[in-house]
């Protein structure tokens, strides 16, 4: 048996995993009659975010994916899958969009974080991601968002505030990258493996916390397979949230927010 | 326009003892208690040194109006994290603070509002569960009251020694700051050295109005971080408050000495109809 460090930073390499589907998978084997829209209406278009309207099952909804992409030359494209403000901001557009025409909205979320660079700094990646999960407090709509590969920090909850949280059995969600974090604390970024102990980054762990609420089991599924249970369950959720006056819904998106946190 | 600023709000604190401080710009050294008078404003060369979180509500809010709140609300261990416990303790002898937010209502220049102070002096500011539970406690209170909020803000960005607790904070502060707006009540964000990560990324981009001191870092990822991912040279004054005025990103820039004055002139500003 694999030491208990091996265990949650094996999550790590399988949640980056160079295969691993993401966001565009997901919206396209799940989603029929999708189309993509584009740019956020103020500076441009990132292509680390997909976003657009569709059917699941025979019902429309919003989608917003990220994704990284699979040859080289479509990953320097899409910025190995890590949004610019430009991304955030289109994502918010469409799920104000979503709003307005009362469709729920899935978001599918994998980066490694909130791209890192000079022009998403003087363009306000902060104040991007600050609007989004202010915003999304407040869409009349329901939110689904599913962690499908590494949920990196503040650039993964730019999509994550929602009604339903779930993660994929190997995927992984953290306030920072164990590289990160050996980083800081040990100054040696080889001792990924112990931060990503500590930090409790596994499905399992934060459907321990009660961050999540649901793990979709991957064991030996095909991706195929992955994704229909994802699927059942999505609908499923969606059902049930769509029953709930709004005003409940927003309620209930507060409270499962309002209570994370130990303190003494 | 204001008088001479008092100190004797928060008694027999470790800061009330006269020590040399080192202005890190130009070298000079300054009594503390001269430099607490001078708002941590080095005399020789003007540079602003970071305040502790009562100094700055001493800074601004009236004397003998401070009620503080949720004061004991602390840190825990959640995920028994290598060393967290011992920064704990040492932050709080550093600070003389339990933790790295004071939250409380007070009077500016007779005005009622809520208040809430980062303190860089713990663990630089940074939030974890306690400091985003008194942060939304305090949003909480001021929208049942219908209370003005300010907010001092500096933090070296979420505690990475709570994880996922740390991260669900932004969200959990932003949903407070939410509630707190959309029942029409006014927040003001005041940034000051340094604002980075994920505060950035939530309640210090989401005030009405948004204040920087003068100089204050201010940005979402680390500029050494940026350097080393992209190889990118830094413009000069990358991510400072006048960089973050020229983009767009802030409302003004206000001199510490002013920021009394400009505070009570907003809440003035927002007090009375047509």
């Amino acid at each position: 048996m694999n030491t208990k460090s091996e265990g949650a930073y094996q999550k790590v390499v399988t949640a980056r995993g160079g295969h691993r589907p993401m966001g565009g998978y997901y919206i396209n084997r799940m989603i029929d009659n999708f189309i993509e829209f584009h740019g956020d209406r103020r500076f441009g278009d990132d292509a680390a975010i997909i976003g657009g309207i569709g059917f699941l099952r025979n019902k429309p909804v919003t989608v917003i994916g990220m994704e990284r992409g699979d040859t080289m030359e479509e990953r320097m494209r899409r910025n190995f899958g890590c949004p610019t403000p430009e991304g955030y901001r289109k994502a918010l557009r469409l799920m104000k969009e979503a709003e307005k025409f009362k469709r729920p909205i899935i978001c599918f979320i994998g980066s490694s974080g909130a791209y890192c660079g000079i022009d998403a700094e003087k363009r306000g990646q902060g104040e991007a991601i600050a609007e989004n999960l202010y915003e999304m407090m407040g869409l009349k709509t329901p939110i689904i968002s599913v962690i499908v590969g590494e949920g990196g920090s503040g650039g993964a909850l730019a999509l994550g505030v929602c009604d339903t949280a779930v993660m994929l059995e190997n995927s992984v969600y953290s306030v920072i990258s164990p590289e990160g974090c050996a980083s800081i604390l040990w100054k040696d970024s080889s001792k990924a493996p112990e931060a990503a102990e500590a930090l409790h980054l596994t499905a399992q762990d934060l459907y321990r916390f009660k961050v999540i609420d649901k793990i979709i089991e991957e064991g030996s599924k095909s991706n195929e397979e992955i994704c229909s249970d994802l699927k059942s369950f999505i609908i499923e959720e969606i059902e049930n949230k769509s029953k709930l006056p709004t005003d409940d819904l927003l309620k209930l998106r507060y409270k499962k927010f309002r209570k994370i946190g130990v303190c003494g | 326009m204001w008088g001479r600023i008092m100190f004797n709000l928060f008694k027999n604190d470790k800061e009330n003892k006269i020590e040399n401080i080192t202005c890190k710009k130009c070298g000079a050294e300054t009594p503390s208690d001269a430099l607490r008078e001078n708002l941590m404003i080095c005399p020789e060369c003007g540079a602003y040194m970071r305040m502790g979180a009562k100094d700055r509500l001493n800074m601004v809010i009236d004397k003998g109006s401070f009620k503080e709140l949720d004061k004991n609300i602390k840190s825990v261990d959640p995920l028994s994290f290598p060393g967290y416990a011992e920064k704990l303790d040492a932050a709080k002898k550093n600070s003389g603070l339990i933790e790295g937010v004071v939250c409380g209502e007070a009077k500016i220049d007779g005005i009622k509002c809520a208040v809430f102070a980062m303190d860089s002096g713990f663990m630089m500011g940074s939030m974890g569960s306690a400091v985003g539970e008194k942060i939304t406690r305090l949003f909480e209170s001021a929208t049942k009251s219908k209370l003005p909020v300010i907010g001092f803000i500096t933090s070296g960005g979420a505690r990475m020694q709570e994880g996922i607790y740390s991260l669900m904070q932004m969200a959990k502060v932003s949903g407070a700051v939410r509630r707190h707006a959309d029942a029409g009540n006014l927040y003001t964000a005041v940034l000051t050295d340094p604002t980075t990560g994920g505060i950035t990324a939530s309640f210090a981009m989401q005030g009405d109005i948004i204040i920087a001191e003068p100089n204050a870092l201010i940005g979402f990822a680390g500029a050494r971080v940026i350097e080393q991912t992209t190889g990118e040279k830094l413009p000069e004054g990358f991510q400072r408050a006048e960089f973050l005025l020229e983009h767009g990103f802030i409302d003004l820039i206000e001199d510490r000495r002013r920021l009394k004055y400009t505070l009570s002139n907003i809440l003035k500003l927002h007090t009375k109809g047509w």
